[in-house]
């Protein structure tokens, strides 16, 4: 029988707060509330309000005093919660650092170990955890072989498998493409109707979520609790203040910002590339010709893995095609054969990852770094900084290290310091990726806005949403093949 | 999958060997061949490892594939012998003991499973699960480095930034790089201790084992055949007077 039943988990904050260590503020301060077993909630808040703090405390892994200072108490059926962690399941948003083992059964059977369960008990319930997840590979299957979405319905297996009365989300499926965020959602509804377990889930994009949750809780960025009650009630009578939270509210549709100038000429041109991995048989980007103009916006849709950040790493030049050529319009040499300099006159880059792009110690640093590479003079740099400092309401930080920045800040600011030299063309990969709605506002805002001033966008993106409102075209791609079904949209 | 290989471990009888009887051996077979620099005990040793090996599964074709960086280092240490004007007779002792060495070592890494090898240690050994289960999920995470490093390297590029031509810059360059991927890979290293902890890994001492480790009549048998070897190779060389001591 897969599954079995578990006592479902209550839980209570009183007058709760923790306060990282180093940290001055309260991550989560003067929290009351009590969650009934067997309730299923949606915990929003502001980006900052402690909603992750709150999850990691609940899963009892914030004690110590090393780690930080506790006040008032937060208890799991009245016991504190770092001697009741065997009551709880953490599942974070980061596939790649949840699984432990290489083999997808000794990764399940990981955590009853811990709990001293016997053997044979052990993989009766790895067995069962697999099957109610719906993983669909045997034991033996090599973790890092999986995708994103199923690496994510094996991390939650794994947290079954110590047959938790509480079961705590953090994003699970903010980094996945929409196949895999449906597949962790429907191996959660699973897991709930088997098991009767308690459920706290944090997301941003809360649509999805809504069929399973029968409560939704808001922090207050201060502290304390803002809103708490049925979905429908807490949706209606607080929109403009989730709105402002970054929540995306169910049923409101962003209105399409098709471009309204004519395009511009090609600033980058690709023909017949072909790229292929060192070692790998298969092409993962097929031979492609594209164009990217000036003052468009050419978006590329497609499953993880299907070679869209292939090509756009072709197409900036960051990687040299295995065959064929990607051009620029203002030098006949292939682009990556050209000088870092010279590449970053024609196109900027915005990574997945903003981490990977920091080079600096400030905020100001980061977006003064490029336009001193291309030796421009000192008072125009300047005016360029502090124009993009504004218009990304980023002023307030120009002296903060980036590395200590917010999700939302740290996406701005990546995106600000591959615009800062000007650059006509402008490559994203998934630049929405886990942000919540204002960022994702604010993004979509300057995207537009550095379109009419001529810029070539080309996003990579499977935020179905964004692409809808702000692409003059739409491409799709499948297994390194690049397609419009829909013909040239807009 | 292997220490070494990513594509699965190569299946063989030296496989189903416990990890922990492959270290006894390695260091049963490298006392002797550490101790002394004389041709007869190593030559013995490393003739009943080249019978041995075969017969436990790594034959010449699965050695030559992966032995052959060892036989490079051998070769650059037989060289830069020669150069610093060492004789020929001395020079064959050094090769034939560094390969005699060598061989058990790789033994251990291309037929072992790392689980398997933290499972042994601690099961067999009682060495902290801690460290054992900890190194072995750091271990994972590994092969996300290389992609991670080409991302911070084409973002240098991406803001007008690389070497050319110049080696000083160049070796700055990657300076910086190195140093982006250390923070990275510490900054994943806390998100995947966190999934550890809630999934209680330290909570109780008396974890529990998913996959026995026992130290089989095999086992036994394999230490036993190779303290025996050790033992014939020393009593011969002490026998027929070519023992030499390393440190007299």
């Amino acid at each position: 029988m897969p599954g079995a039943a578990v006592a479902p988990a209550r839980v209570q904050a009183r007058g709760w707060g923790w306060r990282h260590a180093g940290r001055r503020a309260f991550a989560v301060q003067e929290l009351d509330l009590v969650i009934e077993p067997g309730e299923r909630v949606l915990l929003l808040g502001a980006s900052g309000a402690g909603k992750s703090t709150l999850l990691a405390g609940l899963a009892g892994i914030l004690s110590g005093q090393d780690s930080g200072e506790a006040a008032g108490a937060l208890t799991v059926d009245g016991v504190p919660t770092h001697e009741a962690r065997h009551r709880s399941g953490l599942l974070l948003q980061d596939p790649e650092s949840q699984l432990v083992m290489a083999r997808a059964g000794d990764d399940v059977a990981f955590g009853p170990e811990n709990y001293a369960v016997p053997p044979d008990e052990i993989w009766r319930r790895v067995d069962d955890s697999l099957a109610t997840v719906g993983f669909s590979y045997g034991r033996d299957r090599l973790t890092q072989a999986l995708s994103g979405g199923e690496k994510q319905r094996l991390a939650l297996a794994g947290l079954l498998a110590i047959r938790p009365g509480l079961l705590l989300l953090d994003e699970p499926t903010a980094n996945l493409d929409p196949d895999g965020a449906s597949l962790v959602r429907s191996a959660v509804q699973r897991a709930l109707a088997e098991t009767g377990a308690t459920l706290i889930v944090v997301e941003h994009r809360v649509e999805a979520w809504l069929p399973m949750v029968s409560r939704v809780l808001v922090l207050a960025a201060g502290g304390g609790v803002l809103a708490d009650g049925p979905p429908g009630v807490v949706f209606r009578g607080h929109a403009a203040m989730l709105a402002r939270a970054g929540v995306w509210t169910p049923g409101v549709r962003p209105v399409r910002l098709p471009g309204t100038t004519p395009v511009g000429p090609a600033a980058i041109t690709a023909r017949a590339a072909a790229y292929r991995y060192r070692g790998g048989e298969e092409l993962a980007l097929q031979p492609t010709d594209l164009m990217v103009h000036q003052g468009e916006a050419v978006a590329v849709a497609g499953a993880n893995g299907s070679g869209k950040s292939t090509l756009a790493t072709v197409l900036a030049g960051l990687a040299e095609p295995s065959a064929g050529t990607v051009v620029g319009a203002d030098d006949p040499r292939p682009l990556a054969a050209r000088r870092a300099r010279s590449l970053a006159r024609l196109v900027g880059t915005v990574f997945q990852d903003p981490e990977h792009q920091f080079l600096t110690r400030t905020v100001r640093e980061e977006l003064a770094f490029a336009p001193r590479r291309l030796d421009w003079p000192a008072g125009r740099i300047e005016d360029r900084v502090d124009d993009l400092l504004d218009r990304l309401r980023l002023s307030k930080l120009a002296g903060a290290n980036p590395f200590t920045l917010s999700g939302g800040e740290k996406r701005r600011l990546s995106v600000a310091s591959a615009l800062s030299a000007a650059p006509p063309v402008l490559v994203l990969d998934e630049p929405t990726f886990g942000q919540d709605a204002t960022t994702w506002r604010e993004l979509l805002g300057l995207l537009a806005a550095i379109r009419e001033e001529g810029t070539g966008l080309f996003i990579v993106s499977h935020d179905r949403d964004f692409v809808a409102v702000l692409a003059d075209r739409t491409l799709t791609m499948t297994a390194g093949s690049l397609a419009s079904p829909l013909g040239v949209s807009g | 999958m292997s220490i070494l290989l990513t594509s699965g471990v190569v299946p063989t009888r030296a496989g189903h060997l416990n990890p922990c009887a492959k270290i006894t051996a390695i260091v049963l077979l490298g006392v002797p061949l550490l101790l002394s620099i004389d041709l007869v005990s190593s030559t013995i040793l490393l003739a009943a490892e080249l019978v041995a090996l075969p017969l436990l599964g790594l034959g010449p074709r699965l050695l030559g594939r992966y032995a052959w960086p060892m036989l490079v280092g051998l070769g650059g240490i037989v060289v830069a012998n020669l150069v610093a004007g060492g004789s020929i007779g001395s020079l064959g002792v050094v090769t034939v003991r560094l390969i005699a060495l060598a061989l058990p070592g790789l033994l251990l890494v291309l037929t072992t499973d790392p689980v398997h090898l933290a499972d042994a240690l601690v099961q067999v050994w009682h060495a902290p699960a801690r460290l054992a289960y900890g190194a072995l999920a750091a271990f994972r995470l590994i092969p996300l480095l290389a992609g991670e490093w080409q991302s911070l390297r084409r973002a240098r590029r991406a803001r007008g930034l690389d070497a050319g031509r110049n080696p000083v810059v160049a070796v700055r360059l990657a300076a910086g790089t190195l140093f982006a991927l250390l923070v990275v890979a510490i900054r994943r290293g806390i998100r995947l201790a966190a999934a550890m902890d809630s999934r209680g890994f330290g909570v109780r001492r008396d974890r529990s084992h998913a996959r026995p480790s026992r130290f089989s009549r095999v086992d036994w048998a394999f230490v036993a055949g190779t303290a025996v070897l050790a033992a014939v190779a020393v009593t011969v060389s002490v026998g027929t007077g070519h023992w030499h001591f390393l440190f007299a």
